[in-house]
């Protein structure tokens, strides 16, 4: 096989001169390691943002109460506290694609168990809390819409609270008070740990909202409504048919702005997705200049060889071989320098990012097709910057070249 | 008889910018299968042009150039690369081995650039290093060999591919006596088996084993003749008294 010979011809030219076909390589190493490593942080990123998205809910609708106007001046979002648990009843009646659907009344209380107490965020749902947010609960129950119903005073505790409140006992069973007023806890939520800002997910106590609302606040509204489409393709549709419903509901003349605001968790997603993304190719671009300086490196080393070995291409060209032969064989020997170099690269990359995970506890993915493309783009630039030396051997003259000391 | 080689206003100008220097001037010569030529001629004489132009390293600036018929005068390189390939033969003064090549692989490069297959090669490689006397030294590399023993691989090279003419260039320019009459008995056995070869010298002792001797002075041929009664390099070294070779194998 004649490719094979030419492949043969290039390893061993460059076994010659080990020192410095290692250190040319190096060069490549460094840049493949380098890019791999980045991209690796960089999707890692992402993917830890990507899950802490989803771990709020499939397929989450949120709609917030909007902007009050008047006379022109536009209040922020939540200065008007139109939404009512109303709002909510009918789009669970008049929305096709919304299954599940929960009100949201928060405040903030003061919760006290025994001689231990902790402030907190005291939440109202309905029992369709569990599955919008997908968060199961650990142990006992979660409410009925029997409770919400009744406006009972019961409770789910989140994790820290039973951390803080419950150091040593079950507390499902137990009394604490909030607001001074006596709830049964009923069950405790698994945890879920930070949230994409650093905040604790785990530091709240649910009741319902219709307690929330009668028992703990006095108040008719509800601070917003979360709800979940059928399906991730029918979330446009669904915050569509929202909209339509509440203007109708609200009253908004057409022209008129919304005075609320339906978000979906697409629309966070992505977001939250392009910064990654930005992040990663920000990163990849840095590596790339390494790699780039690394193909400046072969061609440097390829000048000097070509000059070394003028001799040998002028008695290589006077038994015959034509300047395709002489610039197939340089160009060979340098993608051969650089391939080899982005493999150990790519090695490099991999180990120094487990390294890198393992001591920081950085999420790191390495996905197949940055490896892939890694190793083509070392391809590319053996190629790129091989190009110009082995065209410079294949022009010579073989009488200057025979000649040459 | 057929013209291996015939030469018509052969002409190489080179141009130094302000001045022309005028190498060759309107050659016309012709060699026919089967001859043995010397080329002679002081340094500058414009016989290592002649030689270049022969060996389509080079292209003349005016006239014509015909190998076996075929005016290769106006050939591109790739060409040329062919025909080097194909139908010449190189021998140096400096051998022009590659090193950290063993002598097998040196012999095999001009297949290299023909297609010939692994085996193929092999067996051609092998067969020329036997006829230059190298057996068993196929996978010397040439910092192992003697001087002698490196120009004979070289001339196994310039064989291997059955070229229509052996060029070789002073070949023995760097070799002591006793080696010189030892190469120019092999040129002369390949010779006497129907090889064409021109050589280049400036040694009369070297050019008396040729069967034609030409001369060139200021880029023209001053003489061209047979020689009556050619050395036998054989003959003259049985005469020499024998020598201990210094071999390095």
């Amino acid at each position: 096989m004649r490719y094979l010979q030419i492949i043969r011809i290039a390893y061993r030219a460059l076994n010659r001169n080990k020192m410095r076909s290692s250190l040319t390589m190096l060069g490549i190493i460094i840049g493949v390691g380098a890019v791999i490593a980045m991209v690796g942080i960089g999707q890692g990123a992402k993917k830890m943002v990507d899950a802490q998205i989803a771990s709020l809910g499939d397929n989450l609708l949120t709609i917030f109460p909007g902007s009050h106007t008047a006379g022109g001046v536009h209040g922020g979002a939540g200065t008007v506290t139109r939404l009512t648990e109303d709002d909510a009843k009918a789009i669970t009646q008049f929305c096709p694609a919304i299954t599940k659907i929960s009100p949201v009344v928060r405040t903030n209380a003061q919760v006290v168990a025994g001689n231990l107490n902790w402030g907190t965020s005291v939440e109202g749902y309905s029992p369709d809390f569990v599955s919008i947010r997908s968060w199961p609960v650990a142990s006992g129950t979660f409410f009925t819409d029997q409770d919400v119903r009744g406006a009972t005073k019961v409770c789910v505790l989140g994790k820290t609270i039973v951390d803080n409140l419950f150091p040593d006992q079950d507390p499902v069973g137990q009394i604490i008070r909030i607001k001074k007023l006596p709830f049964r806890v009923i069950g405790v939520m698994s945890s879920k740990g930070q949230n994409a800002f650093g905040r604790d997910q785990d530091d709240l106590v649910l009741v319902p909202y219709t307690t929330a609302q009668k028992k703990l606040m006095g108040v008719t509204y509800v601070n917003s409504i979360i709800a979940s489409a059928n399906d991730r393709t029918e979330i446009d549709l669904a915050s569509d048919q929202i909209t339509q419903l509440l203007r109708q509901r609200h009253r908004i003349q057409t022209g008129e702005a919304d005075d609320f605001t339906v978000r979906s968790q697409l629309d966070i997603a992505s977001v939250a997705g392009s910064t990654s993304q930005v992040m990663t190719i920000l990163l990849g671009a840095i590596a790339s200049v390494s790699l780039i300086v690394g193909g400046i490196g072969i061609m440097n080393i390829m000048l000097v060889s070509v000059t070394e070995r003028t001799r040998e291409i002028g008695i290589r060209m006077a038994v015959g071989a034509k300047g395709k032969d002489i610039l197939t064989q340089f160009l060979v020997e340098s993608i051969v320098l650089s391939l080899f170099g982005g493999i150990i690269g790519i090695l490099l990359g991999v180990i120094s990012s487990k390294i890198i995970s393992g001591v920081l506890s950085w999420p790191i993915y390495i996905s197949p097709p940055a490896v892939a493309i890694a190793f083509f783009f070392s391809g590319f630039v053996g190629i790129f910057f091989g190009f110009y030396p082995a065209r410079k051997a294949s022009m010579l003259d073989p009488i200057e070249a025979l000649r040459y000391e | 008889m057929d013209n291996l080689i015939s030469t018509d206003h052969l002409t190489k100008i080179y141009n130094l910018g302000d001045f022309e220097i005028h190498a060759l001037r309107e050659i016309d010569i012709s060699i026919q299968k089967n001859e043995f030529v010397a080329i002679m001629g002081p340094s500058g004489s414009g016989k290592s042009t002649f030689m270049n132009i022969l060996g389509c390293l080079d292209r003349p600036t005016k006239g014509s150039y015909f190998l076996e018929g075929e005016d290769i005068s106006h050939f591109d390189r790739n060409g040329l690369a062919r025909i080097r390939n194909l139908k010449i033969g190189f021998v140096f003064q400096t051998f022009n081995l590659l090193s950290r090549t063993t002598a097998l692989e040196n012999v095999e490069l001009p297949l290299l650039y023909n297609g010939a297959n692994i085996k193929n090669r092999d067996e051609k490689a092998r067969k020329a290093l036997s006829m230059v006397g190298l057996e068993g030294r196929e996978n010397h590399y040439p910092n192992q060999l003697s001087g002698g023993q490196q120009q004979r691989v070289a001339i196994a090279r310039s064989l291997v591919n059955d070229p229509a003419i052996i060029l070789a260039d002073e070949p023995t320019g760097n070799l002591d006596t006793r080696t010189s009459i030892e190469v120019m008995e092999i040129f002369q056995s390949l010779n006497e088996k129907g090889i064409t070869i021109i050589l280049i010298t400036h040694e009369k002792d070297i050019a008396a084993f040729a069967k034609r001797n030409i001369a060139f002075r200021d880029g023209r041929i001053v003489k061209d003749e047979i020689v009556k009664s050619p050395n036998k390099a054989k003959e003259l070294l049985l005469s020499l008294p024998p020598v201990e070779e210094d071999e390095i194998a």
